[in-house]
């Protein structure tokens, strides 16, 4: 297998008693890249993601992450994958009796557990900064957070051991605009920052547009094809084409010419940290905003 | 990729700190702790020999050079990023509230408690005040009476119930009759055994048991469903529409409990008798002709009296405090779990304390 491939799905197969979701699925996903995967509801996007960390064993197909297979073999043995991937459940999926920096503290713990407590804590406190969160938040429990706020710290959480692979199931689902374009934003310089390789299951046409470098189309349970949108588009598929070209596919391009445009005039040199808000004022991608935009939505 | 990350101290001039291998989380080591030992001044940090650095690499050297004021260099512009991002995310970060003195907690957990004992206890009579309401509504309008889900719940709070009450109840008629037994042969009181087993069934067991019963299985449905209900929006669909939930949830269920814990009560007394029957009969030898003729001798009709009064009241208590826990579950999956245990507690307590109540009244009355 190539090097560049970090994750590799041949001839999945998976079912719930009569019926078939995957049947023979191939998927690659090559180091660096952000790899959105779209589809109907119940095609499968969330049992392949399942599958591929190893919470779901497929009938039959063969799964390599870094190289190793991972199906059918203990979890003792997978430490060493698990070690390097992160993955963000739709609902956060935060431990509810502990707060969220010591959310972020338990991937820690759990797999260096000679590391000096006060670095881990410090970690721990950069993490939750650094996904946006305000410093306040740190000790609050999840369930006294908004659903951004949750997400956000389930993505600390995730980034907790500084994967190089990193699982997002809907990550903008359930969001505002504002903090579902807040949210791309983050995850874009994240993978820029840390050179990260990113799943990502979404229905949000501006995330497929604005952050995703390929796009794999499950339908008739297979990956029916996978490419840029441009790529995608020309492949003339009757789904592919509704999914894309319907009233909200074209108001996602149209947001997205909108924002290259002021981007392209405004300050070129910013263009990877900035995003446009609900009002179409120009809006620098810093924490502080994020957050003030944040708590203004949760108040 | 994998040599450990490490470093040289270079002293010419006044201390350059020259990091090299893999800078990251799996290839730390012990590299946190040896930079602590270093005393002196450190001026600069060159890191254009690491090969690879991550966030927590960033940290441990953020950190170093914050702490000896030193100049970080030698960064490849991604790692200059990354870096940056780290020192914009130094800010202090709380992790847990720290507690408040114990004797504050003690004092405040103490008020808690009790405020929320009486609030419930407020609640729950506004709630019974409601479903009476509820019920007078249906009364003047009988076309809003809910038969259907009147039925079902019949069948679900009674007659699925029969079989495990059946169970407990003959086990329970067998323990009275045997330790009974046991007890009173010290005395060769053996054939009082009979009156025990008679009036204590009757009187007290049948009921209570079959209370405890229906409150673990229907009274913590009622508040798992109601609760379900409430989260999913169900309950402000209905109110809505024009629905009054208090007539098409409440009522079929609380109906269906005082209804049927005086069927069940009388059921389960029935098969505890024959539980004892069945040991009076094999220990002592009572043939069951016997028995019965016994019971009818010593058993009061007052005593039957007293269970099935009893049991319309214990399962309206269920029932409102089922419904009223599942009522109270605002947004949230976990208080669908802690209101039905409420639900639980309180309908037990409040059957148990009533129960004594009863015993005492009834004794007043003469019925003993």
């Amino acid at each position: 297998m190539p090097d560049d491939i970090i994750i590799s799905v041949r001839g999945l197969r998976n079912s719930f008693g009569d019926q078939v979701i995957h049947d023979g699925l191939d998927l690659d996903v090559r180091r660096g890249e952000i790899l959105g995967v779209v589809g109907g509801s119940g095609t499968g996007k969330s049992v392949l993601m399942r599958s591929i960390i190893g919470l779901q064993t497929p009938q039959a197909g063969e799964i390599h992450v870094f190289g190793q297979p991972t199906i059918g073999r203990d979890e003792t043995e997978t430490v060493d994958i698990r070690k390097r991937w992160g993955v963000l459940f739709q609902g956060g999926a935060l431990f509810s009796t502990l707060t969220v920096a010591e959310n972020v503290e338990v991937p820690l713990r759990e797999f260096y557990k000679d590391l000096d407590p006060a670095l881990m804590a410090e970690i721990a406190s950069y993490k939750v900064v650094m996904t946006g969160l305000p410093a306040s938040a740190g000790p609050k429990f999840p369930a006294e957070l908004s659903g951004g706020m949750k997400k956000r710290a389930g993505l600390a959480r995730a980034l907790a051991l500084d994967p190089e692979l990193l699982f997002l199931d809907e990550p903008t689902a359930g969001l505002d605009p504002i903090g579902a374009a807040a949210f791309d934003q983050l995850t874009k310089s994240l993978q820029k920052t840390l050179g990260l390789t990113v799943f990502l299951i979404t229905h949000d046409l501006d995330t497929l547009y604005a952050i995703c470098d390929r796009i794999a189309v499950l339908a008739d349970r297979k990956v029916i094809a996978v490419g840029t949108i441009d790529e995608l588009l020309a492949l003339d598929h009757p789904w592919i084409e509704e999914y894309f070209k319907g009233p909200r596919g074209r108001a996602a391009v149209a947001t997205q010419e909108a924002h290259r445009e002021s981007e392209a005039s405004a300050h070129p040199t910013e263009v990877k940290a900035r995003t446009l808000d609900a009002t179409g004022a120009d809006r620098t991608q810093t924490p502080a905003t994020e957050i003030a935009a944040d708590q203004a939505r949760t108040s | 990729m994998s040599a450990m990350a490490d470093f040289t101290q270079d002293g010419a001039d006044g201390g350059t700190l020259r990091f090299t291998g893999n800078l990251s989380l799996q290839r730390l080591g012990t590299l946190p702790q040896r930079l602590e030992r270093i005393n002196g001044t450190v001026a600069h940090v060159d890191l254009s020999a690491v090969e690879r650095i991550d966030t927590v690499g960033a940290w441990v050297v953020h950190r170093f050079a914050a702490s000896h004021q030193a100049a970080i260099a030698g960064l490849s512009p991604d790692g200059q990023h990354l870096l940056d991002q780290v020192v914009a995310a130094d800010v202090p970060v709380e992790h847990r509230v720290s507690p408040p003195s114990p004797l504050a907690r003690v004092l405040g957990e103490v008020g808690d408690a009790v405020a929320v004992a009486l609030n419930t206890l407020l609640g729950l009579l506004g709630f019974l005040g409601a479903t009476t309401l509820a019920f007078g509504a249906v009364i003047r309008h009988p076309s809003r009476f809910r038969f259907n889900a009147v039925v079902q719940r019949f069948e679900v709070v009674g007659v699925s119930a029969l079989g495990i009450i059946g169970l407990m109840s003959l086990l329970i008629g067998m323990v009275i009759a045997q330790q009974g037994a046991v007890q009173l042969r010290q005395f060769g009181a053996e054939v009082f055994t009979i009156n025990l087993v008679g009036r204590l069934t009757l009187r007290e067991m049948g009921v209570l048991m079959t209370a405890i019963m229906v409150a673990g299985r229907s009274g913590s449905a009622f508040a798992a469903q109601l609760g379900t209900m409430k989260l999913t929006e169900e309950i402000d669909a209905m109110r809505t529409i024009g629905v009054s939930p208090m007539e098409a949830l409440v009522v079929p269920r609380t109906l269906a409990s005082i209804v049927l814990m005086p069927l069940l009560g009388f059921y389960s007394s029935m098969i505890a008798l024959i539980g004892g029957g069945v040991l009076v009969w094999t220990t002592l030898g009572v043939p069951p002709v016997t028995f019965i003729q016994r019971i009818r001798e010593v058993v009061p009709i007052t005593d039957l009296y007293i269970g099935l009064i009893k049991a319309p009241v214990f399962g309206a208590i269920i029932a409102i405090a089922g419904c009223f826990q599942g009522m109270q579950v605002e947004s949230d999956a976990e208080q669908v779990g802690s209101r039905t245990t409420s639900a639980v507690v309180q309908a037990i307590f409040l059957v148990i304390v009533l129960d004594a109540f009863f015993a005492v009244f009834f004794t007043w009355i003469g019925w003993d």
